[in-house]
């Protein structure tokens, strides 16, 4: 299959600190990866990299074929990159019904856009009851899965999405996951960042194990799964 | 005759017109956190412009309301040019500045836009053309102007407008979507710069027929006319909770009305100490009460966390 996302040495700093030193990743179309790693180990920054939010200083960033780096993140999504951020990222003050619109902004054949809607409050059933409520009242889980169901509305073909599972109960998370799952049998590639490593290796094929700006370890995320290292460092054995 | 009611009828057409010009305050704040101080200069620009084309054209046996159409039809595109190049030129490149650049850049932009007027229009006052012939209408004892009622018809409607621009429209909703993370807006692929450029645009349409009407309702300009009329349309954004906009509506007619009202009682009130001299007054003794006793405005929500 061939790669829809290739990083290349990539190396991203703010100011003098180096956060991601020199990385190579590789997404294939259609596949679901994951990126793990403890605190501060440079993960969100490398999806913000992906995402053109920040600009590698070294190092390429190729999508679809093309090089992306330093493009900015509003013309990625016109190319099918979504990006679901670390915290939600909805818009507080705009309802449910909004936040979605503003996910197919990109779109305009509103009939498929309120097909995507539909198919969105039927997958999320939650949202579905706080259509017309600012975003910012729900809770956690429901924002998160707002946060996914509008990054889903532009009709991704790489979705991003980073630490889906932050601050939510474990059976919300289940939830979350088995979404991500069942969006990626539909096609979309996805790359996971995720501290909630055993659910990440778990759901994933292919993992990187980051630490400190760096890919310590990668391979077939069954692998990882039994990997000792993994194991004593990630999955708290 | 009712000097009540007239006060009132006169407030609220002030009014009107101080709230059109305060939506493109609040607007520019609510998106950037910017107070542009030369928002004053784009409406005395568009009365200028507007100045200029019906004087040109009074002579030429067109329907007088034509004229004025085509004035205002011509001014609207002055503005959004002269708006469109200030956020461009001026603010875009300090977007990332701290905060006190673009304000300062903001009083240096509405200097020079006073001093190309006053070299194009000249220092001083220029009596508007009166050329649409003002009828009354008495009502309850007060009288009411043809040129009133079109003011306050007009402000109601473009109010009304922007209000469904905002909060039907996919563009409302992007700018809205701006306002609150820009970062995140990115990410729906919504392009900042344009949605920002649009406020100004925006604005800056309101901003050119409200200096029309003021022209018209005044039957006078100057290049210096915006500086009070944009700082009191700032005070009224100001005590109607900058950054929202039914709070710039409010807050504008009311400063209309205190204007109206403290103007028409001062003598009475001070056993005539103060004269009607001291209209403009108002405006900031209410500024300065509202920063006391209600620092986010009437209708505004946490500035905290925006700021
Ligand atoms: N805006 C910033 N300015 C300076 N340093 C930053 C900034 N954002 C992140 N860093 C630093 O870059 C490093 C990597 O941060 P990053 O957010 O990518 O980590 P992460 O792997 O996503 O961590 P977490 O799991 O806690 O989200 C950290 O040392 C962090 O302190
Ligand atoms: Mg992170």
């Amino acid at each position: 299959m061939p790669a829809l996302l290739n990083l290349e040495k990539v190396e991203v700093r703010y100011g003098g600190i180096r956060a991601v030193k020199g990385i190579d990743l590789t997404v294939n179309e259609g596949e679901m990866a994951c990126i793990v790693g403890a605190n501060g180990a440079g993960k969100t920054t490398t999806l913000k990299a992906v995402a053109g939010l920040l600009e590698p200083a070294a190092g390429s960033i190729t999508y679809a074929g093309k090089s992306i780096a330093g493009v900015r993140s509003f013309a990625l999504v016109r190319q099918g990159l979504a990006l679901v951020p670390e915290g939600r990222g909805v818009f507080g003050q705009l309802t449910v019904a909004e936040n979605l619109a503003m996910g197919a902004y990109v779109r305009d054949d509103e009939h498929a856009v309120a097909e995507d809607r539909e198919r969105m409050l039927g997958l999320f059933p939650r949202l579905k009851e706080r259509y017309q409520q600012s975003a910012g009242t729900m809770s956690g889980g429901e924002q998160q899965m707002l946060a996914i169901a509008r990054a889903l509305m532009s009709r991704p073909r790489l979705l991003l999405l980073d630490e889906p599972s932050m601050g939510l109960a474990p059976l919300i998370v289940e939830k979350i996951f088995e979404t991500i799952a069942a969006v990626a049998r539909t096609g979309v590639t996805i790359l996971l960042v995720e501290q909630n490593a055993r659910m990440a290796l778990e759901t994933c094929q292919r993992a990187y194990v980051m630490e400190s700006g760096e890919i310590t370890l990668t391979g077939p995320a069954r692998d990882l799964l039994d990997d000792p290292q993994v194991r004593a460092a990630y999955l708290g054995e | 005759m009712d000097i009540f009611l007239q006060q009132i009828i006169n407030g609220l057409t002030l009014g009107c017109v101080y709230a059109v010009v305060a939506l493109g305050y609040t607007m520019v704040y609510g998106i950037i956190q910017l107070i542009n101080f030369a928002h004053g200069e784009v409406v005395m620009i568009g009365a200028m412009v507007a100045f200029s084309v019906i004087g040109a054209l009074m002579k030429s046996g067109m329907p007088p309301l034509l004229v004025v159409a085509i004035g205002t039809a011509v001014a609207v595109p002055a503005c959004v040019a002269v708006a469109w190049l200030m956020e461009r030129v001026a603010y875009r490149p300090l977007r990332t500045a701290p905060r006190l650049a673009p304000l300062i850049t903001a009083i240096g932009i509405s200097i020079i836009l006073q001093h190309v007027a006053m070299m194009i229009w000249g220092r001083s006052p220029i009596s508007f053309p009166q050329i649409i012939k003002t009828h009354n209408f008495n009502v309850g004892g007060a009288l009411i102007t043809n040129i009133q009622i079109a003011i306050i018809l007009i402000s109601f409607i473009l109010m009304a407008g922007l209000i469904w621009l905002v909060y039907r429209t996919k563009l409302g909703v992007a700018m809205r979507a701006t306002s609150q993370r820009q970062d995140i807006a990115g990410l729906m692929g919504i392009d900042i710069n344009r949605v920002i450029s649009a406020t100004f645009v925006i604005g800056a349409a309101l901003a050119a027929v409200a200096g029309v009407m003021i022209g018209t309702y005044y039957g006078q300009t100057q290049y210096t006319m915006g500086e009070l009329l944009g700082l009191k349309a700032f005070c009224a954004a100001v005590l109607g909770g900058i950054g929202n906009l039914g709070g710039a509506v409010l807050g504008g007619i009311l400063m209309g009305l205190v204007e109206a009202l403290g103007t028409g009682y001062i003598g009475d009130l001070t056993n005539n100490w103060f004269g009607s001299n001291y209209r403009d007054v108002f405006a900031f003794v209410v500024l300065i009460l509202v920063l006391v006793f209600r620092p986010s405005g009437l209708l505004g929500e946490r500035v905290g966390d925006r700021a």
